[in-house]
């Protein structure tokens, strides 16, 4: 499914003092299969842009258009339920809306939601959904999702989120608190999870290092504004621009930068691995050279 | 639920603001008791009173309509008891009778003077909730209560605890919204179905809620430990609370309103 959203426009508590213009004009499209990074200071309006993917902020009238595959989010008529079971949500900390008595039942909550299946099947899906994650079914299926560790509740939430099968996955600040391991694993899992029903991520986050490695393209957001979509490549060149915005660059980024200031330029796509071989490709250049 | 603006604090720099706290939470109970002393249907001491607003107001540079606005929460209430006056009240000379429902001219009365005496209470109450933080509002609470410590009152924690709940309301909202939208990213339907359904479908939203309030109140009092919080003993206030010369000539305000409303009662002692 393609996102399309041309001309959105979204504002708090529309006339009043405290009026907020959160999203001005916003014209982007997110193709299906990318894997993509939405990045801004806070209060730049990416979470409020996130939010309209799934019908839980509606977009102001002027707005032209706000397509989610065959779902028209601007008609009246839209089956948001329908689209929330294809576009899944992970909120920052979302290991906080656990509920439940048991693992097992908050992560069908979800599933019970949308759909009518026989209890087998309910139970078939939140085993697949909770081994997606990498937990132990039976291990957990009983336990109190309040009793497990903090990397295990994130990922039960996140289990509650994908037994649905939404073919596209929204996460905001997926990584925030966790520990580098816990990191790594997590976007081994977002990968795993792009592989297979989920086609497309919209991931927003504030680590350059994290857009740089796992991003396809990345849309910049600026004061409710969409300064630049672009794949990361391309994106983290504007080092000097991005600051101006109080925004990062990846690590590799910097020393691209500090390498250019003493006339080596390197031509990377900013992940780490390319960086390497490419240092290690310009020093061994230089080497025979000698 | 942004839309929601809790507290009515208006910010300024002004006379009322500037007053201390705890003459202007004493001189509101003042100001109550002198309302509740006009004598039945002694209109002029109402309108006493509603100078004494309309001065207050005008010197702590709120816009007159935030004080009015004060009254739309209690509308329904007034409206409600008003028309019950009217309709049941059978004293004085009947002007109007149909079926049941018996319309006398004291019972209009007394339904205007009800109606303008809780307006009246709740205007001047609304001056000091809207000049005055909740903060300094606790803050002179718990110096008001102080002679309380005699009966082991804690007056201290009270007012913290007051401080607390107040300090956490937009918190808890915030997070409140939050989980709302993740139960609903989820399929969570809170609009539909009869009211034990609905009733079942907020325990997603409070257990979460009740888990970070505990977590909150947790981390809240480690970081009160860490620097060393223990209690009322010794400690010292950041922003003393003293009275100016501006508390004493509202007080002489105050005096004043008391003094020309129980003339007043005494004066006209027919009703009007």
């Amino acid at each position: 499914m393609q996102i399309v959203a041309e001309n959105l426009s979204h504002v708090y508590s529309p006339k009043s003092k405290f009026a907020v213009s959160a999203l001005k004009n916003v014209s982007l499209t997110i193709d299906e299969g990318e894997f993509f990074g939405i990045i801004g200071h806070t209060g730049s309006g990416k979470s409020t842009f996130i939010q309209h993917l799934n019908g839980l902020i509606k977009a102001d009238k002027g707005s032209k258009k706000l397509t989610v595959g065959e779902f028209d989010l601007l008609d009246k008529k839209c089956d948001f339920k329908k689209l929330r079971s294809k576009v899944g949500m992970v909120f920052q900390y979302p290991e906080y809306q656990l509920f439940a008595d048991t693992v097992a039942e908050d992560v069908a909550f979800g599933l019970k939601n949308f759909e009518r299946l026989s209890e087998e099947e309910t139970a078939a899906r939140v085993r697949e959904a909770i081994e997606t994650v990498g937990l132990s079914y039976e291990e957990v299926k009983e336990k109190s999702p309040f009793d497990l560790s903090g990397g295990q509740k994130r990922r039960v939430a996140i289990a509650g989120v994908i037994v649905t099968k939404p073919e596209i996955l929204v996460l905001d600040e997926p990584v925030a608190g966790l520990d580098p391991k816990g990191k790594k694993e997590f976007f081994a899992l977002l990968h795993a999870l792009h592989g297979g029903f989920v086609k497309t991520v919209v991931i927003v986050s504030h680590d350059m290092d994290n857009v740089a490695e796992h991003c396809t393209k990345a849309a910049v957001f600026e004061n409710g504004e969409v300064w630049k979509v672009a794949p990361p490549k391309e994106l983290f060149k504007e080092a000097e621009t991005l600051a101006e915005m109080g925004l990062d660059v990846p690590v590799t980024g910097y020393l691209a930068a500090r390498l250019a200031a003493n006339g080596v330029k390197i031509d990377t796509d900013f992940t780490e691995r390319d960086f390497a071989r490419k240092v290690l490709e310009t020093y061994r250049r230089a080497e025979e050279g000698r | 639920m942004k839309d929601v603006a809790f507290g009515q604090y208006y910010p300024a720099r002004s006379f009322v603001h500037r007053m201390d706290p705890r003459f202007k939470i004493v001189l509101s109970i003042a100001y109550i008791v002198a309302v509740f002393l006009v004598r039945e249907f002694h209109f002029l001491g109402f309108a006493a009173a509603f100078a004494f607003i309309v001065i207050a107001t005008a010197v702590s540079r709120v816009p007159f309509f935030k004080v009015l606005k004060s009254v739309k929460g209690i509308l329904f209430f007034v409206i409600f008891s008003s028309v019950l006056q009217v309709l049941f009240n059978r004293e004085g000379t009947v002007l109007a009778e149909w079926w049941v429902i018996v319309i006398t001219d004291v019972g209009l009365l007394r339904a205007a003077f009800i109606t303008l005496r809780i307006m009246l209470v709740v205007m001047g109450t609304a001056i000091l909730t809207l000049t005055t933080t909740p903060v300094e509002i606790a803050d002179g609470l718990e110096s008001l209560l102080t002679p309380l410590k005699w009966i082991k009152f804690p007056v201290h924690e009270f007012a913290l605890i007051m401080s607390i709940a107040l300090r956490f309301i937009p918190t808890l909202m915030d997070e409140t919204e939050r989980i709302i939208n993740a139960q609903k990213a989820r399929g969570a339907d809170f609009e539909s179905g009869n009211l034990f359904k609905r009733i079942r479908a907020l325990i997603p939203i409070l257990i979460p809620l009740l888990v970070s309030s505990f977590r909150r109140a947790d981390e809240l009092g480690d970081a009160m430990d860490a620097r060393c919080y223990s209690g009322a003993k010794g400690r010292t206030k950041y922003k003393k609370m003293r009275p100016t010369y501006r508390d004493f000539i509202a007080l002489a305000l105050m005096a004043g309103l008391i003094a020309g409303i129980v003339l007043l009662n005494g004066v006209l002692g027919v009703p009007v």
